[in-house]
């Protein structure tokens, strides 16, 4: 255990070994959590959000891992001004310097990155608060089944937000139809243009939107924020002075972290070998300059070369039959096979194409095909539940086997056809 | 300028996350019970101690949503010990590499969920009852519940009553002067209080009577073990005081003891007949039909000696006559008789006697659904 007073003095240390270094992180808040607590954190990725069982699953699911001893979270650091640190409880002190060196340099990152510039960091967790509130409220006033399958439709499609549009102009559309709204907000096309919808349902689509709006750069530049945490975490546990002790278990745990793995990237040592590279080859002020102006596909395109895809001994690989099986090992493939499932942060591109096909009011999306197709069950599960928010028959363009299809749900059952 | 700020907040009443854990719970044992039959007749549930966790394969509740096909899409992965072109990586699904982190989604549709065989049988047995139970004289069979009726100034606080101690609160202020509902003072917090309610009920027993001949493969022995496995889980949990018989028999029958009844197997041939002799000799000296109900349940592979038939059809309709229901299952094993046993029930024509054919393990549990749900429409007992 490490106690109050130390753990002051080593905040203060560490923060001072930062500042040498030239990180500017924001002012911070360290608070000290139990297990249980941390885990709900880390399930919610915030300390107030909204109800939802899928929050539930996910805190089994960390609970589980740490029960297993699979996976331990020592602490979880969110985008908010003051910063927020949580340290797990019974961290050894070693372990608390670790993450927090770790947490300042998240710390500057959310504050210098370009593609946080407008998630509102100062308000997010009051505003967060006070729509969970509103959502407690309309499971009141409509129940809470209705509310749930309401929220499992919205996060449905949480995914689908433009986030070049900044949140907080969530609520205000232009008048006129799709013609000057963005094609890719498909879930601000339907709170907007949604039929039937009340407004409590049309205030958690909002909700949702915004929230969606607020984790994306988070999402888009994981590789970026853990690669940069984890190469000053590694320059600032060096500088201080550790015992022998020390140096053996801070080493251990940082093996831990970058442990490489043949079934995925591992983007805490992706990125610490780019950062590290970086500063190799082009000096400091290009390290900085990365983590002001990438997110993780980026960063890819600009610093991945041959020699880091070699050295670290990269590979494309896939399912052939049933087993899983290398298929390329040439370092451009390999880059572009890893920015292309980067791309979108992972999520299939899809867009509006018109709110009004048949000229009946019916949805029409249609999934931007690069040369990877949808999982067709999941795509029929969700087609319904699409229509649910949107209130009329959706429908959805995509590409299998090379041939253009057309999945439609009328409200019925999934109905599928060639185009 | 101090930077930073330290806090360590007494978390013990931060409960936010339990209604959402709890709710994901409920979808969990949603997706148990549309599965039960599938997992009841695991063999490692079937053997496991009394109140032991089990282990069981549950679905995993999805989040649906537009995602790519995992199995189609290509991945990038560490080698580290030279791995070429062609070589495998692994055999089973690795988790995608997705934007949400390692490990967001999950890398099977199955896990692996905890449960006490308790939770289990309470989910199995929700709705399932001894049908066409009667009252009878000698008042054995006692099942418990409790019954919220009395309200007390002293309580838990999780049974406050809160309307009532609202109209306290009226009720005090009313009596000062000052009518309305203002300052709550502990005398006005009532509890509601319960008592235990025990019904008496019926006394009953049931006959479980199983052939453990030769012709009992292992796959007929596990499908009858299990049936009766979870048929006195079910009347232990359910029935105070239900007693049970167990009686094997290949081409003579006896009466055992539970453990004997479900671990040991015999072998020889088959003659049905002797355990309907037994269990109507059982009824007449100990459990006269007016005292108690009783059901019987046999379950066989049909496979009887021909010449017994007969005699079998007969003094099975002799046990309907003295029983409230008598349950038939057969288990058609891998190797298909033309049954002779079953063809050969049909001859009695009774809503007490009820055949069911089992072909795979699963069907244990409808078999269960069938005996113990609603008995036949008109609710006629044995003619005492």
């Amino acid at each position: 255990m490490h106690d109050m007073e130390s753990l002051e003095k080593d905040i203060e240390e560490i923060m001072a070994a930062a500042r040498q270094y030239g990180l500017d992180h924001r002012d911070m808040h360290f608070e000290i959590c139990p297990p249980e607590v941390l885990y709900s954190f880390g399930a919610y990725r915030m300390p107030t959000r909204f109800g939802h069982w899928s929050f539930g699953k996910a805190y089994q699911r960390i609970k589980t891992e740490y029960d297993h001893n699979l996976s331990r979270m020592y602490e979880m650091v969110i985008n908010t001004d003051p910063c927020y640190a949580f340290l797990l409880q019974g961290n050894t002190r070693i372990q608390n310097r670790l993450v927090i060196a770790h947490a300042l340099a998240h710390s500057d990152f959310f504050k210098h990155n370009a593609y946080f510039a407008r998630t509102a960091p100062r308000t997010v967790l009051e505003s967060m608060t006070v729509a969970a509130g509103r959502i407690r409220n309309y499971e009141q006033a409509y129940g809470r089944e209705r509310v749930e399958q309401f929220l499992d439709a919205a996060l449905a499609v949480q995914e689908h937000v433009d986030y070049h549009h900044s949140p907080g102009t969530g609520r205000r559309y232009p008048a006129g139809e799709s013609a000057s709204h963005s094609k890719n907000d498909v879930l601000g096309f339907i709170a907007r243009f949604g039929h039937g919808l009340e407004s409590w349902q049309r205030d958690i689509l909002a909700v949702v939107r915004e929230e969606s709006l607020y984790f994306r750069p988070q999402l888009a530049t994981k590789l970026c924020n853990e690669g940069w945490a984890t190469f000053w975490h590694l320059k600032i546990m060096h500088h201080l002075e550790l015992t022998e002790e020390e140096t053996v278990d801070f080493a251990r745990m940082h093996a831990q972290l970058v442990q490489p793995s043949r079934l995925r990237v591992n983007p805490y040592l992706l990125g610490l070998s780019i950062f590290s590279d970086i500063d190799r080859r082009w000096g400091r002020d290009t390290v900085f300059e990365a983590r002001a102006t990438c997110d993780d596909p980026g960063l890819l395109r600009n610093y991945l070369t041959e020699e880091l895809v070699r050295k670290m001994d990269l590979f494309v690989f896939r399912r052939i039959g049933y087993e899983w099986r290398v298929v390329e090992k040439d370092w451009q493939t390999v880059r572009d096979t890893l920015i292309q499932n980067l791309f979108n942060c992972g999520h299939p591109y899809i867009l509006v194409e018109t709110g009004d096909f048949n000229g009946r009011g019916e949805l029409y999306l249609k999934h931007y095909y690069e040369g990877v197709e949808l999982d067709v069950h999941y795509l029929e599960k969700t087609l319904p539940l699409v229509h649910r928010l949107w209130g009329r028959p959706v429908h959805l363009e995509t590409v299998l086997e090379e041939k253009e299809m057309l999945f439609s749900f009328p409200g019925d059952k999934v109905g599928k056809r060639l185009i | 300028m101090k930077q930073f700020t330290v806090g360590h907040e007494d978390w013990s009443l931060h409960r936010k996350g339990l209604p959402d854990q709890q709710r994901h719970r409920e979808k969990v044992r949603q997706a148990i019970r549309e599965h039960l039959s599938d997992i009841i007749s695991e063999e490692s549930i079937i053997v496991s101690e009394e109140d032991r966790v089990v282990k069981i394969p549950v679905p995993a509740i999805r989040e649906y949503r537009f995602r790519f096909d995992q199995g189609r899409q290509k991945q990038v992965g560490h080698g580290g010990d030279g791995l070429e072109i062609g070589d495998m990586v692994a055999g089973g699904c690795p988790p995608a590499l997705s934007g949400k982190g390692a490990g967001t989604e999950p890398g099977s549709d199955y896990y692996e969920a905890e449960i006490t065989l308790d939770e289990l049988s309470e989910l199995m047995f929700e709705d399932l009852h001894l049908p066409n139970l009667r009252d009878k004289p000698r008042p054995q069979l006692v099942t418990e519940s409790v019954d919220f009726r009395d309200v007390r100034k002293r309580g838990p606080a999780g049974n406050l009553d809160r309307r009532r101690t609202i109209k306290e609160t009226f009720r005090r202020n009313a009596l000062k002067g000052r009518p309305g509902l203002q300052k709550f003072t502990p005398e006005d917090l009532r509890y509601r209080t319960w008592n235990p309610v025990r019904r008496p009920e019926s006394a009953a027993v049931v006959l479980a009577m199983m052939d453990t001949s030769g012709s009992m493969g292992p796959f007929e022995k596990h499908v009858a073990r299990s049936f009766f496995f979870w048929m006195v889980r079910f009347l232990k949990t359910r029935y105070d005081n239900v007693e049970v018989v167990f009686l094997a028999h290949h081409t003579e029958a006896r009466e055992t003891t539970q453990d004997e009844f479900f671990s040991r197997g015999e072998s020889g041939g088959t003659r049905c007949s002797s355990v309907y002799r037994l269990a109507l000799d059982i009824v007449a000296e100990r459990y006269s039909p007016r005292q108690y109900n009783v059901y019987a349940f046999h379950f066989s592979d049909g496979d009887n000696l021909a010449s017994d038939n007969d005699l079998c059809v007969a003094l099975a309709g002799q046990l309907v006559g003295v029983s409230n229901l008598v349950g038939y299952g057969e288990i058609e094993g891998p190797y298909y008789y033309t049954s002779t046993l079953r063809s050969a029930f049909k001859k009695i024509a009774d809503p007490r006697f009820v055949t069911v054919v089992l072909r795979d393990k699963s069907e244990v549990y409808s078999a269960l659904r069938t005996f113990f749900r609603a008995g036949p429409a008109d609710e006629v007992g044995p003619d005492a």
